[in-house]
C-alpha cells in the first residue's frame, strides 16, 4: 500500500504486523554471518587469524601439559630432548616466591595478613553487602596497621624524641583548626597570637639546621637548645590555637577542635601500638619477598595515590594560586620522572639529604616514591574525569548552598570518578606492573624472586626459564585482568540508573 | 485573557535591592548601571532579546556571577567577597535553571533531600517527608525513586523547582525556565510556576512566555544591551510600550 506520489491524503486501514527479525539478524547463524564472515575480507581475515590461534594455543597446551615434567627432585627431570615445562621448579620455588626470604616459621604472619586482607576487601568489593563506611576505615586505618605489626613484628622503639616531636608537629598543625572553623581571612585574624608563634617555631627550628648550638640539660635528659625551644613554642602555638578554637560558641570551632583531636589522637594511637611488644619475632623488610613484596608495594601505592590525586587534581583547578601553583609544580616534576630514577633517587639521594642518624627502611623508601609517583599520574586521571563535569552541576550545587566540599564530595567527584574509572582502574593495572621495577633497588618483588630462583643452579636446564616467566607472567595477568573485570561490573552496574 | 492581573499585596519590605550595580566580562561591559528593588512577594518577569544580560543579572543575585561595581543586597546581607555571606544568600534563594542542572547521579529523592540535610542539617526522615510534600505538589512523587535521566524534561524542570523549594527559600529566580522543553512540556511547568506564584513567594523570573506574565507578574522589566530599558505592569507593558526597543522586542515575540 504505497503511497501515491500523486494523491498525499492517505489513511491505514490494516495494523502492520509485528514480525520475527530476518534471519541473518539473529541465531548463532546470523551472528557467525554479522560478526566473522559479513564480507569476503573477513572470511579470509577470519581463518588466517583463527589459524593462528589454534596453532598457539594448539603449541602451548602441548607445552604445558603434553611435554610437560610433572614430579622431579632437582634439573635432572627437565633435562630431556623436548621438554616442555618443568613443573616440578614451580612446586619447589613457590613458597619462595609468595613470600621471599620471610623466616619460614613465621609464615603465618604474611598469611594471617592475606586472610584478613582478603576477608575485608571481599565484602568491600560486593556493592550489595552493606556497611561500607565501616568496612572502609578497616581497610584504610586498621588493615595497615595489623599488617605493619604481623609481618615487621611492631615493637618499633620509638624514642622519647620521636614522640616529642610528632606531638609537636600536631601543635603546631593546630593553628590550621581556627582557619578551617572559620574560614581564611576570619581564621587568620582571630589566631595571630597562634600562627606568630607557630612561625617562630618553624623559624628557630629551621636555625637549628644552620647553626650548631650547645645542649642543655633539662633534667632527666640532654637535649639541643634551637630544636627544644622550637618545640616548646610549637607547643604554644598549638595551645594558643586550640583555645581560639575552644573559645567561640557556634559551634564551628568545637567541630573542627574535634575532627583535629581524632586525627592527633588517632595518630599516637597508632604509634604506640606500633611501639607496643607483641612477642613477635623482628623480621626485617629485607627478609620479605616474592607476592607479598609485590601486594604491599603495589596496594599500598593503589591505596594512597587515589586520595592524594583526588587532592591533587582539586588543588589544580583551585582559584587559589598557591594551592594552584603547589599541585602544578608537583604533578609536572613527578610526571616528568621515569619511575626507576624516582626509585633510585629514593634509596641513593634521600639519605644523603637526612640528618645523620636518620634511617629509613628501604622499603618504607620506596613505598614512598612509588605512592607519590602514581599519585602524579592519578591527579591527572581525575582531573580529566572533573574537566568533563558540566558548569552546571557546579551552578545547581552552589545555588543550593553547598560548600566547596560538600559540592565536591556529594556532586562532582561521584561524577567524575565515575567516568574516571576505566582510566583509573588503568593506572592500578599499570602501577601493579610497575612494581617489578623496585627489584631494581634490591627489594625481590614477585619477578625478582622469580630471576633469582632461575639462577639456582640445582634447577639449571633450559625448560627453567620458560616455565618460571610463563608462571609469573600467569599471576600478573591473573591480578590486572581480575582489576580490569572488576571495573568493567562497577562501571555497568554504576551506569544503570542514568541510561534514558 | 480570562483572569485579570490580580491585585498585589506587595509588602513594603524589600527583598533585593541592587543600587548601581556594573559588571564586566574582561573588558565587555554586559551589565550597565542597574538598579531594581524587588519587594517580598512581588513577581517580576525578565525579558529581553538574547545576550542582553537577562541571566547574567539573575546570576548576580546568588552570587554565580561576581559583579564588580554597585550594591547588591539580597534579604538584608549585602554580597561581597566574604564567604559567609554568600553562602547565606544560596541558603534563602533558590534558582531554576534552563537546563535543569538536576545531579544525574542521585534519584530524584535524593536530589531533593540532599541540601537540607547537608546545609541545613535536617534529618534524614524529616526532609524526605518535606521532599515528598514538594514532589506531590510539583505533581510527580510517583517518580520520587528514578533518576532524572528517566524522567522526560518537563519532568525534570518539575524536580529542580522542587529541589529548590525543599531549600524552604525567601526568594526563588527562574533563568528560562521553559525554553529547553518541548511544547506540550511547557504547560506543566508553567502551572507549577503559577501554583508558586499564588503562594506568595518572591519571583523573578526571565522567560519570553508572555501568557506567564500578563497572568502572575505585577512587573515587567525588559532589558537591552546590558541595561534595563523599561520596567512597567504587564497591562501597560503590553498594550503601551515606551520604548522603541521594547516596541520592537514585542513585535518579535508576539507574532
Ligand atoms: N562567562 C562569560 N564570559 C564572557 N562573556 C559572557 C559570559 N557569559 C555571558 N557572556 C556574554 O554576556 C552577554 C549577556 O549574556 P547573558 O546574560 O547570558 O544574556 P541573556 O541571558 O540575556 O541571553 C552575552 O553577550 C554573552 O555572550
Ligand atoms: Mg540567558
Amino acid at each position: 500500500m504505497a503511497a501515491d506520489p500523486a494523491n498525499l491524503a492517505y489513511v491505514r486501514t490494516e495494523e502492520a504486523p509485528l514480525l520475527p527479525p530476518p534471519a541473518n539478524e539473529a541465531g548463532v547463524r546470523g551472528w557467525l554471518i554479522k560478526n566473522l564472515f559479513s564480507s569476503p575480507l573477513n572470511s579470509l581475515l577470519t581463518i588466517l587469524v583463527g589459524a593462528f590461534l589454534i596453532w598457539l594455543i594448539w603449541d602451548t597446551v602441548k607445552w604445558g601439559l603434553f611435554d610437560a615434567v610433572w614430579t622431579g627432585e632437582n634439573r635432572e627431570a627437565c633435562t630431556g630432548e623436548g621438554v616442555g615445562a618443568c613443573w616440578p621448579l614451580i612446586w619447589d620455588k613457590f613458597p619462595q616466591w609468595m613470600y621471599g626470604f620471610y623466616p619460614i616459621d613465621q609464615r603465618w604472619r604474611p598469611n594471617l595478613v592475606f586472610l584478613i586482607g582478603g576477608a575485608a576487601l571481599i565484602p568491600m568489593l560486593i556493592p550489595s553487602v552493606g556497611g561500607k563506611l565501616w568496612n572502609a576505615m578497616f581497610l584504610l586505618i586498621f588493615f595497615p596497621l595489623i599488617t605493619i605489626i604481623l609481618l615487621s613484628g611492631g615493637h618499633v622503639n620509638f624514642l622519647a624524641q620521636t614522640y616529642a616531636a610528632v606531638i609537636a608537629l600536631l601543635l603546631l598543625a593546630a593553628v590550621i583548626v581556627p582557619i578551617a572553623a572559620f574560614g581564611l581571612e576570619d581564621g587568620l585574624q582571630r589566631n595571630r597570637p597562634g600562627i606568630i608563634l607557630a612561625a617562630a617555631a618553624l623559624l628557630v627550628w629551621l636555625g637549628g639546621f644552620l647553626v650548631d648550638t650547645p645542649s642543655i640539660s633539662i633534667g632527666f635528659a640532654r637535649v639541643n637548645a634551637l630544636p627544644f625551644f622550637s618545640m616548646l613554642l610549637a607547643f604554644l602555638a598549638g595551645v594558643v590555637s586550640l583555645k581560639v578554637a575552644l573559645a567561640d560558641n557556634s559551634g564551628a570551632g568545637r567541630s573542627a577542635l574535634k575532627g583535629w583531636a581524632l586525627i592527633a589522637g588517632g595518630l599516637l594511637l597508632a604509634m604506640l601500638l606500633l611501639d607496643i611488644d607483641f612477642g613477635l619475632e623482628p623480621v626485617e623488610t629485607s627478609q620479605w619477598g616474592g607476592l607479598l613484596v609485590t601486594l604491599v608495594v603495589a596496594v599500598t601505592g593503589i591505596v594512597a595515590s587515589l586520595p592524594i590525586g583526588i587532592l591533587l587534581a582539586l588543588g589544580r583547578r583551585s582559584k587559589m594560586p598557591v594551592v594552584r601553583m603547589f599541585s602544578i609544580v608537583f604533578i609536572e616534576i613527578w610526571r616528568g620522572v621515569p619511575l626507576i630514577t624516582v626509585l633510585f633517587m629514593s634509596s641513593v639521594m634521600l639519605p644523603l639529604f637526612l640528618p645523620e642518624g636518620v634511617n629509613f627502611d628501604k622499603l618504607l623508601r620506596a613505598l614512598v616514591g612509588v605512592a607519590l609517583f602514581s599519585s602524579a599520574y592519578m591527579a591527572e586521571v581525575v582531573r580529566a574525569g572533573l574537566q568533563a563535569i558540566p558548569r552546571g552541576q557546579y551552578e545547581g550545587a552552589q545555588a543550593l548552598g553547598l560548600s566547596y566540599w560538600q559540592m565536591m564530595a556529594k556532586i562532582i567527584l561521584p561524577q567524575a570518578l565515575k567516568i574516571s574509572i576505566p582510566n583509573i582502574v588503568g593506572n592500578f593495572i599499570s602501577l601493579f606492573k610497575d612494581t617489578t621495577l623496585v627489584s631494581i633497588i634490591g627489594i625481590f618483588d614477585l619477578l625478582g624472586i622469580v630471576q633469582a630462583g632461575l639462577r639456582d643452579a640445582n634447577w639449571a636446564s633450559a625448560a627453567s626459564a620458560p616455565t618460571g616467566y610463563f608462571t609469573v607472567a600467569l599471576i600478573f595477568w591473573v591480578f590486572c585482568f581480575g582489576m580490569s573485570r572488576y571495573s568493567m561490573f562497577i562501571e555497568r552496574r554504576l551506569a544503570t540508573g542514568h541510561k534514558r | 485573557m480570562a483572569e485579570p492581573a490580580r491585585k498585589l499585596e506587595v509588602g513594603d519590605e524589600v527583598a533585593v535591592q541592587i543600587v548601581g550595580m556594573n559588571k564586566w566580562y574582561g573588558e565587555f561591559h554586559v551589565l550597565r548601571d542597574i538598579n531594581l528593588t524587588v519587594y517580598k512577594g512581588e513577581r517580576i518577569v525578565v525579558c529581553g532579546p538574547s545576550g542582553s544580560g537577562k541571566s547574567t543579572l539573575i546570576r548576580c543575585i546568588n552570587r554565580l556571577e561576581e559583579h564588580q561595581a554597585g550594591k547588591i543586597i539580597v534579604d538584608g546581607i549585602e554580597l561581597t567577597n566574604d564567604v559567609k555571606r554568600i553562602d547565606e544568600v544560596r541558603r534563602e534563594v533558590g534558582m531554576v535553571f534552563q537546563h535543569f542542572n538536576l545531579f544525574p547521579h542521585l534519584t530524584v529523592l535524593e536530589n531533593l533531600t540532599l541540601a537540607p540535610m547537608w546545609v541545613r542539617k535536617m534529618p534524614k526522615a524529616e526532609a524526605e517527608e518535606v521532599a515528598m510534600t514538594y514532589l506531590t505538589r510539583v505533581k510527580i512523587p510517583e517518580q520520587a525513586k528514578k533518576y532524572p535521566g528517566q524522567l522526560s524534561g518537563g519532568q525534570q524542570q518539575r524536580v529542580a523547582i522542587a529541589r529548590a523549594l525543599c531549600m524552604n527559600p525567601r526568594i526563588m529566580l527562574f533563568d528560562e525556565p521553559t525554553s529547553a522543553l518541548d511544547p506540550e512540556m511547557i504547560k506543566e511547568v508553567l502551572d507549577v510556576m503559577v501554583d508558586l506564584a499564588q503562594t506568595g513567594m518572591t519571583m523573578l523570573c526571565v522567560t519570553h512566555e508572555m501568557g506567564f506574565a500578563r497572568q502572575v507578574a505585577n512587573r515587567v522589566i525588559f532589558m537591552d544591551q546590558g541595561q534595563i530599558i523599561e520596567q512597567n505592569s504587564p497591562v501597560e507593558f503590553f498594550t503601551n510600550p515606551k520604548s522603541d526597543r521594547t516596541k520592537l522586542f514585542l513585535s518579535q515575540i508576539l507574532h
